[in-house]
C-alpha cells in the first residue's frame, strides 16, 4: 500500500452476502418498513374488498354523486333556509353552520367564565379562592355528557312559555328555550362577528408591521399605536355603516310561544351550557397556571421599580402569561368543537347528528363518514396551524 | 446621586433598622437586627447561607415583612401602609441575584416602564435618561435588544441601570454576582465600584471579599439571623473579634 | 476609605431564639386581613356572601330539608316540595347494572367490588409492579368469567346484556390496559428514524386526535361490520372497546412523546455506550424515567378516559348514564329525572375526584423524591 493510495482510495467493501445484508442497519430498516407498509396496504385492500362486496350486495353504489340527491328530511334549527327538497349537500351546509354557531358561542362563554374563575383561584381572598376551587373540581370531575343531559332535562322541566321566568321583562326562560332581544336583521350578527374579527386582524397586523418599522429606525415612533388603532377602526366603521340603522326587537308572548327577538332552542342552550361550563373549568386551570408561571422574581422586580398593581398585571404578568396560556387554551377550543358532536344525545342538529341521518337515508355510509371525518380534521388542522403561527409570532427572542 | 454627595456631611443615618425581628412560622429568621447606614456610605453584609442577610435587606423595601422592630428609610417608616411602602420603594433601588429583567420587553423598555408608568415621567425624557444610564454601565448599543440576547454580565448591568432610573437615594444589592460566570463578575463589580466612588449609599450582600475590602465603609457579618460582628474592612479582615467570624473568613478567603 | 467618623454602625446582637409573638389573635383581625384587606377585596367578599345567602338556603331546602328519601310509588314525592331522592332506591338496580339479568346482578356487584377493591389496594398499599400486573390479570380473568358466565354453574350472559357500572369499569380498565402500551409503541414509532414507520404513526395519531370520540365509536360500531368478510361479526362490546382503546392510545402517545423528549439525550447515548440494544435501552433505561416524568399528564388522560366511558351510551350500550336515562323513562318517575342524574353525577364526581387527589399525591411524592 503506497502512501498515496491510502488517502485517495475508499476502503474496500465487505463482500456482499445475505448474512452481511441481514445485519446491516440500513437493510434491516428497509425490510421493516417494506413489511409494515405492505401489511397495512394488504389489510386495507382486504377490508375495502369486503366493503365493496357488501355494498354491492345491498345494491348501493359508491361515489359522491348522492350529494345532489334530495335530502328528504327536515332540520329543526337552521341558520340558512333548508327544506326536505333541498340537497344533501345543503344539509351538510346547515349542519356545519349549526356546529360553528354553538361552538363559537361556547368558546366565548367558556373563556369568559374560565378567566373569571381562574382569576378567582388566584385571589388573595380565601372565600373567592374556595368558591372558585369548588367550581373547578365539580365541573371538571363530572363527565361532560352527564352535564349536558342534566341541563337539557332541567330546561325541559321549566315552565311553559305562558309562565316563563323573566329577567327584566326582556329575557324569558321557558321549556321552549331562551328568548332574548335581538337585532331585527338576522344576518346582522354574522356580519358583526366578521367585522369584529376583521378589526382584530387588521389592528394586529398593522401593529406588527409598524412595530417592525419602528424598530428598524431605532427610535420609538408614536405613529405606531395610532396607525394600528386606525387600521382596526376601518372595518368597524364599514360594518356600522352597512348595518345602520340597528333595530332591536324584543320577544313578546303571542299565543303559546314568543315572537320577535331571538329564541335559542332548548337544545342549543343545553349544548351551550354543557360545552362551556365543563371546558371553563379547564380554562380556569390554564389561566391559573399561566399566571403562576410568571416567576416571583418578576413580581418583585416590578415592585422594586415602582409598578402599581394594575400596571404589574397589564404590562408584566399578562403578556408573559398569555404566551404560556394560548396553546393549551387552543387545545380546549378544539375540544369544544369536537365535543359539539355530543349534540346528538339531545337532538341538536350539528354535524355528527345530521350525518347520521344522511347515512341512514342515503345508504352511503362510507362516503358520508369520510365527509364528516374530513370536516372535523380540517377544523382541527386549521386551528393547529393558526396556533403554530401565533407561537412563532410571540416567541420571546433569545440568543 | 448628587443628593447623597450634598448630604455626605449630614450625621443622620439614611437607613435605620432598629431591633428588627422576623419569623417564618416558628423559625426565628432575624434576631434583633440593628443597623444604621449613613448617607454616601457603603455597607457590605456577609455571612453563611441562611444567615438572614438577604432577608434583612429585603425587609428594607418591604419585599419581606418584619414582625418586630422598626425600619426607617430617609425619614419614612416601613410598615403596612401602602403609601409609605411606595414612597420607600421610590427612594430605594434594588438589584437581584437573578437579574429579574422582564424578558418580553427590550432593554430600553425594561428601564422606562417603571418611571413612565408609575411616576408619570414623559416617554422621551425617560428614554433619554435610560440611554444615559446605559452609557454609564457601558452597554448603550444593547438598548433595543431583548434580555435573552444578552450575556449574564450584560443583563445584570442592565438591572443596575434599571434600578438607577428611579434616582434612588440608596441602592440595595442582593448577591448581584452569585449567578454569573466567573469571567463576567468583574464587569459588574467595576460598575458597582464606580457607583460607590460617585457617592451612592449602598448596602450589598455579597461574597466578593476583594470588592468589600476595596469599597466598603463597614462590613457586617451575620450568622443564624443575628449580627455577629461589624467593623471597617481593615479591622474586620485584620483582627476579627468573634470565633464565628474567623471561621467564616477562613472558609471564604483562600 | 479612611474616614474620620462613620455614621454607619451595627449592633452586635444579644438576642436569644424566641418563639414568634402571638399574632393579634381572634377572628376579627383574621377577617380584616384576609377578606377585607382592600375595598375591592371587601366587595368580592360581600358579593360571594350574597350569592351564597341567596342560593344556599334554597338549595339545601330542596335537597335535604324538604326532600323525600323513600317512597316506593312516588306518592310522597308528588306532595313534597323538595327533591325526590326516592327514585334512587327504586331504580338503582337498573342504573347500576343496566340490562344485566336481575337474578344474576350479584355477579355485577362482585365485579364492582373486585375492580374498585383492587384499585384501592394498589393505590394505598403500593405493591411492586410485578404484583400489580399479575393481580390485575387475575382479577380481570375472574371478572370476565363472572360477567360472561357459562362455567362453574353460572348462567351465561351475553355481552349485549352487560350494563351499568360493571360495564363502565370493564371498559375503563380495558381502555387503559390496552391503550398505554399501544401509546408507548406509537410514541416510539413516531420518533423512529425509519420514515415509513414514522409516517404511519404520525398519521394515526394526528387523525385520531383530530376526530371526536363519538365519531370513532360510531365508525367502529357501524363501519367495522361493513369491512368484515361475510358471516364474520365482531361482538359490539369488542368493537366499542377497540374504538376506546385506539382513541386513548393516540392521546397517550402524545403524553409519552413529551416524556421521551424530556429524558435527556445523554441518557440515550449512555445506554448505547454500555452495550444495550434498542429494546433493552427502552425497557430498562428510558421508559422508567419517562414513566416518572409523564405520570401526572398520563393520570389526566386516564381520568379523562374514565369520563369518556359515558360516550358508549351513544352507540347503544347501556353504561351508567344510558341505563339511568332509560330507567327514568318510567312514567311514574320521569319528572324526577334531575334527582337521578344528580345521583350518578355525584357518583362520577366522587370517583374522578378521588383519582385526581391520588394523582396529585403521586406527583408530590415524585417531585420530593427527585
Amino acid at each position: 500500500m503506497t502512501p498515496e493510495s491510502t488517502g485517495r482510495q475508499r476502503p474496500a467493501r465487505a463482500p456482499f452476502s445475505l448474512r452481511n445484508a441481514w445485519h446491516d442497519v440500513n437493510t434491516r430498516a428497509w425490510i421493516y418498513q417494506v413489511l409494515v407498509v405492505a401489511g397495512i396496504l394488504g389489510l386495507a385492500a382486504y377490508l375495502i374488498a369486503n366493503a365493496q362486496h357488501a355494498l354491492a350486495k345491498q345494491g348501493i353504489s359508491t361515489g359522491f354523486s348522492f350529494l345532489d340527491a334530495r335530502a328528504g328530511f327536515e332540520i329543526g334549527e337552521k341558520s340558512i333556509a333548508f327544506s326536505s327538497t333541498d340537497s344533501f349537500l345543503r344539509a351538510y351546509g346547515v349542519a356545519i353552520l349549526n356546529t360553528l354557531k354553538v361552538s363559537g358561542a361556547s368558546i366565548l362563554l367558556a373563556t369568559v367564565v374560565g378567566v373569571v374563575v381562574g382569576l378567582g383561584r388566584l385571589s388573595t381572598n380565601p372565600l373567592m379562592r374556595k368558591l372558585a376551587s369548588i367550581y373547578v373540581e365539580v365541573f371538571r370531575n363530572t363527565p361532560q355528557l352527564i352535564q349536558l343531559v342534566f341541563w337539557y332535562t332541567l330546561i325541559a322541566n321549566l315552565p311553559r312559555p305562558r309562565e316563563a321566568l323573566s329577567l327584566g321583562g326582556a329575557v324569558f326562560l321557558s321549556n321552549r328555550g331562551l328568548a332574548v332581544p335581538w337585532l331585527a336583521d338576522h344576518a346582522a350578527p354574522w356580519i358583526l362577528a366578521a367585522v369584529v374579527l376583521a378589526a382584530f386582524a387588521a389592528g394586529g397586523a398593522a401593529r406588527a408591521v409598524l412595530a417592525r418599522l419602528a424598530r428598524r429606525h431605532g427610535r420609538p415612533w408614536p405613529g405606531a399605536a395610532l396607525g394600528s388603532l386606525a387600521a382596526a377602526a376601518l372595518p368597524l366603521a364599514a360594518g356600522v355603516a352597512l348595518l345602520w340603522p340597528l333595530e332591536i326587537t324584543t320577544p313578546a308572548l303571542r299565543g303559546f310561544n314568543f315572537q320577535g327577538g331571538l329564541t335559542l332552542s332548548p337544545e342549543f342552550v343545553a349544548l351551550l351550557l354543557g360545552l362551556s361550563l365543563y371546558i371553563a373549568a379547564f380554562i380556569a386551570e390554564i389561566v391559573r397556571s399561566g399566571v403562576q408561571s410568571v416567576g416571583r422574581g418578576q413580581i418583585e422586580a416590578a415592585h422594586a421599580v415602582g409598578l402599581g398593581r394594575s400596571d404589574l398585571y397589564l404590562k408584566i404578568i399578562f403578556p408573559q402569561a398569555l404566551r404560556v396560556m394560548v396553546p393549551p387554551a387552543a387545545g380546549q377550543y378544539v375540544s369544544i368543537i369536537k365535543n359539539s358532536s355530543l349534540g346528538v344525545a339531545i337532538g341538536y342538529p350539528e354535524l355528527f347528528n345530521v350525518n347520521n341521518t344522511i347515512v341512514t337515508l342515503s345508504g352511503h355510509t362510507v362516503e358520508a363518514i369520510a365527509i364528516m371525518m374530513s370536516i372535523y380534521l380540517a377544523i382541527s388542522f386549521v386551528i393547529a396551524a393558526l396556533m403554530n403561527l401565533y407561537n412563532r409570532c410571540v416567541q420571546i427572542r433569545e440568543r | 446621586m448628587s443628593a447623597a454627595m450634598q448630604n455626605a456631611s449630614s450625621s443622620e443615618p439614611i437607613v435605620v433598622l432598629d431591633k428588627v425581628n422576623k419569623w417564618y412560622g416558628d423559625f426565628h429568621v432575624l434576631r434583633d437586627v440593628s443597623l444604621a447606614v449613613g448617607r454616601g456610605e457603603k455597607i457590605v453584609i456577609c455571612g453563611p447561607s441562611g444567615s438572614g442577610k438577604s432577608t434583612s435587606i429585603r425587609c428594607i423595601n418591604r419585599l419581606e415583612e418584619h414582625q418586630e422592630g422598626r425600619i426607617v428609610v430617609d425619614g419614612t417608616e416601613v410598615d403596612a401602609d401602602m403609601r409609605r411602602i411606595e414612597a420607600v420603594r421610590r427612594k430605594v433601588g434594588m438589584v437581584f441575584q437573578s437579574f429579574n429583567l422582564f424578558p418580553h420587553l427590550t432593554v430600553l423598555d425594561n428601564l422606562t416602564v417603571g418611571p413612565v408608568r408609575a411616576q408619570g415621567v414623559r416617554v422621551d425624557e425617560a428614554r433619554a435618561r435610560a440611554l444615559e444610564l446605559l452609557k454609564r454601565v457601558r452597554i448603550p448599543e444593547q438598548a433595543l435588544k431583548y434580555p435573552g440576547q444578552l450575556s449574564g454580565g450584560q443583563q445584570q448591568r442592565v438591572a443596575i441601570a434599571r434600578a438607577l432610573m428611579l434616582q434612588p437615594q440608596v441602592m440595595l444589592f442582593d448577591e448581584p454576582t452569585s449567578a454569573l460566570d466567573p469571567e463576567m463578575i468583574h464587569e459588574v463589580l467595576d460598575v458597582m465600584t464606580e457607583l460607590a466612588q460617585a457617592g451612592m449609599t449602598m448596602i450589598c450582600v455579597t461574597h466578593e471579599m476583594s470588592f468589600a475590602r476595596k469599597v466598603a465603609d463597614l462590613i457586617v457579618f451575620m450568622d443564624a439571623g443575628e449580627i455577629v460582628e461589624a467593623a471597617p474592612p481593615e479591622e474586620f479582615f485584620g483582627a476579627p473579634k468573634s470565633e464565628r467570624t474567623r471561621l467564616f473568613l477562613s472558609q471564604v478567603l483562600h | 476609605m479612611g474616614q474620620s467618623a462613620l455614621v454607619s454602625r451595627a449592633v452586635v446582637a444579644q438576642g436569644r431564639r424566641r418563639p414568634p409573638p402571638q399574632g393579634k389573635g381572634g377572628l376579627l383581625p383574621w377577617l380584616r386581613r384576609n377578606l377585607f384587606r382592600s375595598p375591592l377585596n371587601a366587595l368580592a367578599t360581600l358579593l360571594s356572601l350574597w350569592v351564597l345567602f341567596v342560593t344556599l338556603p334554597r338549595l339545601l331546602g330542596w335537597a335535604v330539608a324538604d326532600a323525600v328519601w323513600f317512597s316506593p310509588d312516588a306518592e310522597a314525592c308528588k306532595q313534597a316540595a323538595g327533591a325526590c331522592w326516592a327514585v334512587v332506591p327504586e331504580k338503582y338496580r337498573v342504573m347500576l347494572f343496566g340490562t344485566f339479568p336481575y337474578d344474576e346482578q350479584w355477579r355485577g356487584m362482585l365485579v364492582i367490588a373486585i375492580i374498585l377493591g383492587l384499585a384501592l389496594y394498589c393505590a394505598l398499599a403500593r405493591p411492586s409492579a410485578r404484583t400489580v400486573a399479575a393481580s390485575w390479570m387475575a382479577a380481570m380473568a375472574l371478572v370476565f368469567v363472572l360477567m360472561l358466565g357459562g362455567v362453574a354453574g353460572l348462567e351465561p350472559v351475553s355481552t349485549h346484556q352487560w350494563g351499568g357500572l360493571p360495564l363502565t369499569l370493564i371498559m375503563f380498565v380495558g381502555t387503559v390496559v390496552g391503550g398505554v402500551p399501544l401509546g408507548v409503541v406509537l410514541a416510539l414509532g413516531r420518533r423512529s428514524s425509519m420514515p415509513a414507520i414514522r409516517a404511519v404513526c404520525v398519521g394515526f395519531i394526528e387523525v385520531v386526535r383530530g376526530l371526536p370520540l363519538v365519531t370513532v365509536l360510531f365508525m367502529a360500531s357501524l363501519m367495522l361490520p361493513l369491512f368484515m368478510p361475510e358471516g364474520m361479526s365482531i361482538d359490539k362490546f369488542l368493537r366499542a372497546q377497540l374504538a376506546m382503546t385506539l382513541f386513548f392510545a393516540a392521546y397517550a402517545a402524545e403524553v409519552v412523546r413529551g416524556g421521551l423528549q424530556a429524558v435527556g439525550k445523554g441518557q440515550y447515548e449512555a445506554a448505547d455506550t454500555v452495550g444495550l440494544n434498542y429494546r433493552q435501552k427502552m425497557i430498562y433505561i428510558v421508559l422508567p424515567q419517562v414513566g416518572r416524568i409523564v405520570l401526572p399528564a398520563m393520570m389526566n388522560e386516564i381520568i379523562r378516559a374514565f369520563k369518556n366511558t359515558t360516550f358508549i351510551g351513544i352507540i347503544g350500550m347501556f353504561d351508567v348514564l344510558r341505563a339511568t336515562s332509560t330507567a327514568i323513562q318510567d312514567p311514574v318517575w320521569v319528572r324526577y329525572s334531575i334527582e337521578a342524574y344528580l345521583f350518578i353525577a355525584l357518583l362520577y364526581l366522587a370517583m374522578c375526584y378521588g383519582m385526581s387527589r391520588y394523582s396529585a399525591r403521586l406527583e408530590n411524592e415524585l417531585t420530593v423524591r427527585r
